[in-house]
């Protein structure tokens, strides 16, 4: 026998060895499923997919599947309620990236059971809940929406009259960029969001260019430096939001609003609505009967509880898991409420 | 080898028909007795290019007398074979010889339609191969005839007696069964110890041993070689040629031999067709070709041939006149010059060639010295 | 007349383009602004509406229809169970249980088994690593996901491909039809099938592993079928002078001896389908483009960097483990390996692997431990962290904000230099000419360069790209893949002709130019974002940094490649270094020079639309605002047909120009 197949079969008297060696240790550790043993060695359960320490071995919920949309005060809706589910309910929470449209989408596919948290889209709404019947208006999920277009605050400051719209033509000279081609620059963020600037635009006859940020960060960090660095800046921006809250930006007011004035998209000359957020769900999520469908249906909360948890989330950079911990910690009896009825 | 066909079959004369009146012998013609012929080749064509041309070039006489390279030009169908004729008698060794690119390979593979012929009939023990269909051809290929390559054509990823039993596992023979029959074979061969090596592992000659019994593992009545030692070094060639005349003399099948190399087709071969653009120049013995080129392009390649080791004394033998001492030794026709040097020399009388009691000729020293210095 | 002409040389190529360009300007600077094309971001034209409403009315029929019920929807449905199948394997929580049937410790010890295997034992050790190392990076679920999507989009691949190479290797009228469908599946900058793609699958990992499918079949395909022409005619012939049947040659002759260039093709395929993770995110594919797309999106650079790492991570395992597979299929290696080992050892040690492969994955399916990758590990009391992923974030972060903070004062004067002097000049000669100038200079120049031929493509891509109603746009993605082109051409010609004369800066940079390859394209694109901003010459820097790299190592060959008796000739008749290389090796390597432009185009328009995600705005905004609102979806699609006409025409042009140049350019390398 060469030397080479010696050392192979050192090799795999190593595996063994190995292979045999975490076995042992492996003996007394938590069994998936099993609720648990000490911790002989090993870590424990927590260690794994956290919060679900000694889960149960069956579990009524069974999987529920949450979209998840690009802005931060959604993915504080998702940190919250995903924890609630799987730490109360024991249930699989499933999170999907998706982008507003698409998760509608998801509901004929089966690959999305809950959005908590919907903008407007009475198209969707018309296509999927009235036409298709696959998704179910959940109702409102106490969060009110604003979209519009915000000046950091120095400049209301400097140029007072800069928030009637009237007046933008007037000062687009001082928001041009290298992007806005001679013209005054109106960022934009998430090419996804709900948005009629480009129309808008168009429609008042400014002489503006809206100009693709491409994210929500994108837009903070512009204002951010804006304000830090008194440098004009005109951004598409939204509330609830927790950046409002470290940055007074200050709404432009666009012509009012009056019910049908944004019926067609390419004709929309007047600012956005006050939107009343709320829950849709797919019906056959709706008619499971799962507890997680309760909790779902009777969660709710305020634009401000919201922006505790998305900046604990963008700003303290914590963990979704560890953020909502933190924010339950101290509202138990909100939490209550919505565990009523599971 | 010349002895063994002698004995074997009298359909293969190979031997000048001389008669009386013509002591000189005439040239044994390509073609013989259909009936008792192994494998009788008729009117056979291959024309490479687009189909429809290719099949009439045969057909129309103007095309089909055309030169190789007078009918590139006019058709852009380059003729690799030309209205060929030839039977190869049961036994015998039948040896194609031609320079590069005369159709050789051609040749060889239309015989069981590895090429598909453009037109004529191929007739292998009795059968019409070329109106056969896929499965009558594939059990023909499997059982009857088998081929050995230049390149040797083995499985790098099989182990040599795999290789070897490759055309015994697809004609679906047990496994046991065919590793036996294998092991016989590469034994044969002279391969035994090497059945589980694989072929990168051997060297040129033995990957053609391989190849040999992969041929002979079938038991075929007749094998096909295309050129298969010109790629083996001098040495090994030699070798490999006295395995061939071994393994005749052993298992008897029809060959049909294809070479470029003249002694190898002298050594080897009953009888030798020599080819040129695709077309017969001449069929013959191997004498036949050195006594009596057809035309200067057989001429060209019989020049270096050393003739006092391939003619025979019925060759350069002249008429007895009266004046002709016939004290002297008697010898047989086909008794090779190089023999009969010392005999004819050594006498003072002319070396009389007798056949049957019959005085044919006789052979004096100027016979004997114009051949020797010509050499 | 005719004749007297003739004696006149004629005017050289240069002195036309020149001349083309003049007279550009000079009609640009009376018409600027007249016949412009412009379609503001929320316009739609008649044909985006109505593909608008074939998409509503596919949404709509999609159960009703027979060619969806029976079809589409059954592929769709297909893939999608033989995902979830693989998710519920490697990386999702399967029926009750809250973990994947195989945890880590199964995951790992099997690789490291196959990578034993079927390579050797160093890829083995490699594979090892590698995969702890992802559970190290804190991205184990992630990882295993897009794992999953690979070997799924894998799997079809080679189900598919090596038949259909099989019929390209026998059938020559079949080979005519597929090479430039072949051609154009990878030359298309694979952003634009999503959007068609959606429309018939929907969104889902079932799309996204079909988009993995369609740029990942193609060099399965070709180079099954170049493995099997490659087989001797000789040996073939053996087989058939035996007497085999069809079948028998195929699977007892041709496969086996193709088997290491179709494992080739499988490594290829699976290195094309990794590189496809980020854009199959962008139909909801699960797996690190997720990571990598939410990292954009929150400008994170250390999580964009730590789930980067982990593609390459996976990306090198694979290629290592399937590279050393497929050496070890090389015949001669096959016969030395065989040999040495004793096959009863052999079957023992195959036999020892299995158990350790069992029991491997029992202890992972049974305990939390080895289920899930633990983030630390108590022992007694103490705490060992195996947060890696946490530290490498940092790490990077820290790089970032400190270059945004410190290099700011050079990054954007660079950016508005570049943006103010090139870019925009260029982009406003294009698009605000009047189109049909821009039209007949294109053609023009197409026709200078590259021929009768190509004019007539660039007239044909062009004229269509007027119909989809999106010229403006067109222009201004032109305007910065041509920008980019440049720099990439002279980063290759720069960086190619030092590595093609120094072996050691070649072996220096090398290893350099594989990593960037195999980085996923988007994770450049984050650091440019902080750096430079939601602007289009983020874009371009993307571009340029994922471009370069090919053009790099082409242009570099290209020098090796002159024959170094030629060099030395140069060099004896007394040629300066500058010398040799502007009158030798770069004459001489015109056919490389040539193949790096059109390689570095194509690159660069890929990634100029992937830009459209950061502030590139035009074509690329287009086909991602088609994702994500279906009021422009139809405009989205319109917008991938440009990008597609652009990337013919511009491919066609550069082609027909390097064979004019003496070269003939072939297609990506298969
Ligand atoms: N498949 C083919 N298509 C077209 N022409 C062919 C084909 N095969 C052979 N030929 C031509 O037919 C002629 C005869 O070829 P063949 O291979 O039979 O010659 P050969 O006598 O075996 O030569 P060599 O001694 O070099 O092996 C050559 O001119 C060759 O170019
Ligand atoms: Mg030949």
């Amino acid at each position: 026998m060469s030397v080479r197949t010696g050392s192979a079969r050192g090799r795999l008297l190593a595996a063994v060895v190995a292979v045999t060696g975490l076995a042992l240790a492996a003996c007394g550790g938590a069994k998936v499923g099993g609720g648990g043993g000490g911790g002989g060695g090993g870590s424990t359960a927590s260690a794994v997919a956290a919060g679900s320490s000694g889960s149960t071995t069956t579990t009524k919920c069974g999987t529920v599947t949450l979209a998840d949309n690009p802005w931060i005060g959604y993915e504080a809706d998702v940190a919250v309620v995903s924890y609630v589910l799987r730490t109360d309910l024991h249930c699989n929470v499933q999170i999907k990236h998706l982008t507003e449209q698409v998760s509608w989408q998801g509901f004929s596919t089966g690959q999305v059971d809950a959005i908590l948290e919907n903008w407007g889209h009475q198209d969707l709404a018309k296509q999927y809940i009235s036409n298709n019947h696959v998704a179910v208006d959940l109702g409102s999920d106490g969060l009110t929406g604003v979209i519009g277009w915000f000046v950091p605050p120095w400049m209301v400051q400097k140029y007072p009259d800069i928030t009637n719209w009237k007046n933008l033509n007037k000062y687009a000279s001082l928001f041009k960029t290298s992007e806005s081609g001679g013209k005054g620059q109106l960022l934009d963020g998430d090419p996804s969001y709900v948005t009629n600037d480009a129309a808008l635009v168009k429609n008042l006859h400014l002489n503006y260019k809206v100009v693709q940020g491409g994210s929500e960060t994108a837009l903070i960090q512009s204002f951010r430096a804006a304000q830090q660095n008194k440098k004009p800046l005109l951004a598409y921006f939204y509330s609830p939001q927790w950046f409002l809250n470290e940055v007074h930006l200050v709404k432009v007011n666009l012509p009012k609003y009056t019910p049908g004035c944004d019926a067609v998209a390419a004709k929309v000359a007047c600012d956005y609505p006050a939107y009343h957020l709320n829950k849709v769900v797919a019906a056959s999520f709706a008619k499971s009967g799962s507890p997680a469908f309760t909790l779902i249906k009777n969660w709710k909360w305020s634009n401000q509880q919201q922006n505790t948890v998305s900046k604990m989330l963008a700003v303290d950079k914590l963990s979704d898991d560890a953020a909502a911990k933190k924010w339950i910690s101290s509202n138990k009896s909100v939490v209550d409420g919505w565990l009523k009825g599971t | 080898m010349t002895a063994h066909v002698d004995q074997g079959d009298p359909t293969a004369v190979s031997k000048p028909d001389v008669s009386a009146e013509n002591t000189r012998p005439t040239v044994s013609p390509g073609r013989r007795d259909p009936d008792v012929a192994d494998i009788s080749v008729r009117g056979l064509w291959k024309v490479f290019g687009t189909a429809r041309t290719a099949t009439r070039v045969p057909t129309t006489p103007e095309l089909a007398a055309m030169s190789r390279s007078e009918l590139r030009d006019r058709t852009g169908c380059l003729a690799a074979v030309c209205d060929l004729d030839f039977d190869v008698a049961p036994g015998e060794v039948f040896v194609v010889m031609g320079l590069s690119g005369s159709g050789k390979s051609t040749l060889v593979r239309c015989l069981t339609r590895l090429i598909e012929p453009t037109a004529g009939t191929i007739t292998i023990q009795g059968e019409d191969i070329t109106r056969m269909g896929d499965r009558a051809l594939r059990e023909l290929r499997r059982n009857k005839v088998s081929m050995v390559f230049q390149h040797f054509g083995l499985l790098p990823h099989r182990r040599v007696i795999e290789n070897v039993a490759f055309g015994l596992e697809i004609r679906g023979m047990s496994r046991a069964e065919r590793m036996r029959r294998a092991t016989e074979v590469i034994e044969l061969v002279g391969l035994d110890g090497y059945q589980q090596s694989y072929p990168e592992q051997l060297s040129g000659g033995m990957q053609q041993r391989v190849g040999l019994a992969r041929a002979l593992a079938g038991d075929p009545g007749v094998m096909l070689f295309d050129e298969p030692f010109s790629a083996l070094d001098p040495l090994i060639r030699r070798d490999m040629q006295q395995e061939v005349i071994r393994l005749h003399r052993e298992v008897g099948k029809t060959m049909v031999f294809i070479t470029h190399d003249l002694s190898e087709a002298l050594k080897l071969g009953d009888r030798i067709l020599i080819m040129r653009d695709g077309r017969t120049v001449q069929v013959g013995t191997g004498p036949e070709l050195v006594g009596a080129p057809a035309d200067d392009y057989v001429r060209d390649f019989v020049r270096e041939v050393p003739r006092s080791q391939v003619l025979t004394l019925e060759w350069i033998m002249r008429e007895a006149v009266p004046a002709d001492d016939m004290s002297g030794r008697e010898l047989a026709p086909d008794v090779v010059v190089r023999d009969a040097v010392r005999a004819v020399l050594e006498s003072t009388a002319p070396v009389k060639v007798v056949r049957d009691g019959r005085l044919l000729g006789v052979v004096g020293d100027p016979e004997i010295l114009r051949v020797v210095a010509g050499s | 007349m005719a004749r007297a002409a003739r004696v006149y040389r004629r005017p050289g190529r240069l002195t036309l383009l020149l001349g083309i360009l003049v007279g550009w300007l000079v009609l640009y600077a009376v018409l600027k602004g007249t016949d412009t094309i412009s379609l503001a971001p929320s316009d739609v034209t008649s044909l985006h509406t109505r593909l608008n409403d074939l998409n509503t009315s596919v949404g709509d029929n999609r159960n009703s229809n027979p060619f969806f019920l029976y079809f589409i929807n059954e592929i769709q449905v297909g893939a999608t169970h033989f995902i979830t199948f693989l998710q519920n394997l490697l990386s999702q929580p399967s029926g009750t249980r809250p973990v994947p049937v195989v945890g880590w410790l199964g995951v790992v010890v099997i690789m490291t088994v196959i990578a034993g295997r079927f390579g050797n034992w160093r890829v083995a050790v490699l594979a090892a690593a590698g995969f702890l190392f992802l559970g190290l990076q804190g991205l184990w679920q992630p990882s295993m996901d897009t794992l999953a999507l690979t070997i799924a989009a894998v799997v079809i691949c080679v189900l598919i491909g090596i038949p259909l190479g099989v019929l390209v290797a026998q059938y020559r009228g079949f080979e005519r039809v597929i090479t430039p469908v072949l051609d154009l599946m990878q030359t298309m900058p694979t952003f634009v099938y999503l959007l068609p793609l959606t429309l018939l699958f929907l969104i889902g990992p079932a799309t996204g592993v079909i988009a993995m499918v369609i740029y990942a079949m193609p060099p399965v395909i070709r180079l099954t079928a170049h493995g099997l022409q490659a087989v001797s005619t000789e040996t073939v012939e053996a087989g058939r002078s035996l007497g085999s049947t069809r079948p028998q040659q195929l699977a007892k002759i041709m496969l086996p001896m193709a088997r290491r260039t179709i494992i080739i093709g499988v490594n290829q395929t699976i290195m094309a389908a990794l590189s496809m993770v980020t854009i199959a995110a962008l139909v909801a594919a699960p797996g690190l483009g997720q990571t990598v797309l939410q990292a954009l999106e929150s400008q994170d650079v250390g999580t964009a960097f730590n789930a980067g790492l982990a593609i390459v991570v996976l990306a090198v395992v694979l290629d290592r483990v399937t590279t050393a597979a497929s050496e070890r299929a090389r015949a001669t290696d096959h016969a030395r390996t065989r040999l040495r080992a004793d096959p009863r050892w052999r079957r023992g040690a195959d036999l020892v692997a299995l158990i350790v492969t069992a029991v491997a994955v029992y202890l992972s399916y049974t305990y939390q431990l080895f289920a899930a990758f633990p983030d630390h590990l108590a022992i007694g009391g103490t705490r060992l962290g195996l947060d890696l992923g946490t530290h490498i974030e940092s790490w990077t972060s820290s790089a970032t904000s400190w270059a945004q903070r410190d290099l700011g004062s050079i990054t954007g004067p660079i950016k508005n230099g570049v943006t103010y002097h090139a870019l925009n000049p260029l982009q406003n000669l294009l698009d605000s000419s009047p189109w049909w100038l821009t039209f007949i200079a294109i053609v023009a120049t197409a026709f200078v360069l590259g021929g009768r031929w190509a004019a007539l493509i660039a007239a044909t891509c062009l004229g269509l790209v007027v119909g989809t109603g999106l010229w403006q746009d067109s222009m201004d993605t032109l305007a910065a893949t041509l920008i980019a082109t440049v720099v990439v051409v002279v980063l290759g010609v720069m960086f190619g002709v030092w590595m093609g004369r120094n072996a050691r800066a070649d072996w220096g940079i090398r290893p350099f130019l594989d990593a960037l390859q195999v980085m996923p394209a988007f994770v450049y694109l984050v650091p440019f974002v902080a750096l430079f901003g939601a602007t289009r010459f983020t874009g371009i820097v993307a571009a340029v940094l994922y471009a370069a790299p090919v053009a790099i190592k082409i242009v570099a060959d290209g020098i090796r490649g002159v024959p170094a008796e030629t060099v030395e000739a140069a060099g004896s008749s007394g040629c300066s270094t500058w010398q040799v290389i502007t009158k030798v090796q770069l004459p001489m390597s015109v056919r490389s020079l040539a193949l790096a432009t059109n390689q570095g185009l194509i690159y660069v328009l890929a990634m100029v639309v992937v830009a459209g995600l950061v502030g590139g705005g035009a074509l690329g905004f287009d086909v991602v605002a088609g994702f994500s609102q279906s009021s422009l979806f139809g405009k989205g699609l319109a917008a991938g047909a440009a990008i597609v006409l652009l990337g013919i025409a511009l491919d066609r042009v550069t082609q027909s120009a390097a064979r004019r140049a003496g070269g003939h350019v072939s297609h990506r390398a298969t």
